[in-house]
């Protein structure tokens, strides 16, 4: 759900053989970044469970917060994974990557996904007046919101359907929201800290950096 | 041993440690369980109201089948000094030498001294008292502490008729406390209190909790509780309390002054402008709670009369 599943989508990295350095990855290895991204996901649901019924305290003594700052971070990190490929493809030169750039979009969206289900569901247990108030009176939420808001379209359109159905062109200009839900939620990410907020300063910088390079180059390119 | 061994105590420090009790609790918990998440997330209406009507007694014995497992009390901990996460504080605080302690007492007061710790507590008789505790982040804990009244103090030191204000001041150890290398607040921990709230019987000075001295991640060797307030009012490890007529310039309302004011009084109808201030998560349960005005401590009521408590948050 980046940018470009197409070779050639503006500000994308040009993708031909000639640049690749002739490795090419085993068809399984796919299939075992899939799983190994799943593994925290699998890991908070076990703690939580050995938290709830061993006492365990894995996930601190407020399992349910903890779960949700867990998520919550991994689904930025991978939404900061698909935007570092195409500067990683046209830097180190690793075009096989491209492919990993849906892999990564699709993962963020599950992990904001169950990020948002924790919070609805266990945090505010399902209260819409609170899910409300918070979304109406408090901006943090609302960005976060509307930052996971604006993947759905990404993820509903990221199959080669949809491509050829938009159209390069269309599907690209569409996929371009990724930049603003990641930005949207690295703030949501600051703005939820309490007071140390060195790890969301992290987050903003590979996010700069991401950004960044695709501005530079899209500037030199002309 | 800083803690004077009291056989006199009301309850024996043998007996504020129910396991039984805390251990049926969290059977509670692991029956309502996994599979009863979802059904317990639709009762959502039904919600637990647990108000005493007209305050908790100070003692707190009816507390005693709530008790937050100790295990939780001396790892779940805001302790910025040691760092920001709540599971910071044990692991950094573990080698934070305690002894030798002295407590100055400065400012406006008849006699001002720097005390060594063993001095500044033998005259006051130590007691055990359970209290709620609620965290402005809302959570809670209900902890049995030990400690004494700071009315006695304050009547020790003997406050001159000018003084206000009580200004506590936590320890500043930059080699010790690997938290204040960072400028996340400015440091050192200041916190205060108003003349009357400081004297009113239910805030204590803490040196122990679960019947043992207070583990260095809990605020050792001295800290103080204000049980109707927001946890970050209670300065932990302290070393200087300072009588004055300036309102304290305290540690959070610095920081951010929109986020936390000087009173921070426990009050569900002022919300923190990140969060709902309604309900609280109870550690070791699953569902919240409502979290009660005072935090439960209605009798405190009267020394805020008058006051408009949303604009003195």
């Amino acid at each position: 759900m980046a940018e470009a599943l197409v070779p050639n989508a503006p500000g994308a990295a040009r993708v031909d053989g000639s640049r690749a350095r002739g490795f090419r990855p085993p068809g399984w290895l796919h299939a075992v970044v899939v799983v190994a991204a799943l593994v925290p996901f699998a890991w908070v649901c076990w703690a939580f469970y050995s938290d709830l019924v061993n006492n365990t305290r894995l996930l601190t003594s407020e399992p349910i917060k903890e779960a949700e700052h867990f998520t919550g971070k991994w689904a930025l990190r991978f939404l900061l994974a698909c935007l570092a490929v195409t500067p990683l493809v046209r830097v180190a030169r690793i075009g096989w990557l491209v492919k990993y750039r849906r892999t990564f979009g699709l993962l963020a969206f599950f992990y904001a996904v169950v990020h948002l289900g924790i919070y609805f569901g266990l945090d505010i247990e399902l209260m819409w007046s609170n899910l409300v108030e918070d979304v109406a009176e408090r901006l943090y939420i609302t960005l976060g919101m509307l930052g996971l808001l604006l993947m759905v379209p990404l993820a509903v359109t990221s199959t080669k359907g949809w491509i050829r159905r938009l159209g390069n062109r269309r599907w690209n200009a569409l996929h371009r929201l990724v930049y603003v839900s990641a930005v949207l939620g690295c703030v949501h990410f600051y703005m939820a800290v309490k007071r140390d907020v060195t790890e969301p300063l992290v987050f903003f910088a590979i996010l700069g950096t991401s950004l960044g390079l695709r501005w530079h180059w899209s500037r030199s390119r002309g | 041993m800083i803690i004077r061994s009291t056989p006199d105590h009301p309850i024996r420090s043998s007996e504020i440690t129910p396991e039984g009790v805390y251990h049926d609790r969290r059977t509670f918990i692991k029956e309502a369980g996994f599979a009863g998440i979802g059904l317990a997330a639709t009762l959502a209406g039904a919600r637990r109201a647990s108000a005493q009507q007209g305050g908790t007694s100070i003692g707190g014995a009816e507390l005693k089948g709530e008790l937050t497992p100790e295990e939780d009390v001396t790892s779940y901990n805001n302790f910025y000094e040691f760092g920001t996460g709540k599971d910071d504080p044990k692991p950094n605080a573990k080698n934070f030498r305690t002894k030798p302690w002295s407590v100055k007492v400065e400012g406006m007061v008849a006699k001002p001294a720097t005390y060594n710790l063993e001095d500044f507590l033998k005259p006051h008789k130590v007691e055990d008292r359970i209290y709620r505790h609620r965290c402005v982040e809302a959570w809670s804990m209900v902890i049995p502490w030990m400690g004494f009244p700071m009315a006695d103090l304050v009547k020790r030191v003997q406050p001159l008729g000018s003084a206000k204000y009580i200004q506590f001041t936590t320890a500043l150890d930059p080699q010790q406390m690997p938290g204040v290398r960072f400028p996340v607040l400015d440091w050192p921990y200041v916190e205060g209190l108003r003349l009357d709230e400081a004297m009113h019987p239910l805030t204590m000075m803490v040196v122990g909790v679960y019947g043992k001295m207070l583990p260095n991640q809990n605020g050792a060797p001295l800290r103080h509780i204000v049980p109707w307030k927001y946890g970050f009012k209670s300065c932990k490890s302290i070393v200087s309390i300072k009588f004055t007529d300036q309102m304290p310039a305290t540690a959070w309302s610095v920081a951010t002054p929109d986020e936390y004011g000087f009173y921070a009084n426990v009050n569900p109808t002022v919300d923190h402008p990140r969060w709902s201030q309604a309900r609280e998560r109870r550690i070791g349960e699953l569902r919240r709670r409502e979290t009660l005005m005072f935090n439960g401590y209605t009798q405190v009521a009267s020394l805020y009369s008058g006051m408009d408590l949303r604009k003195n948050f």
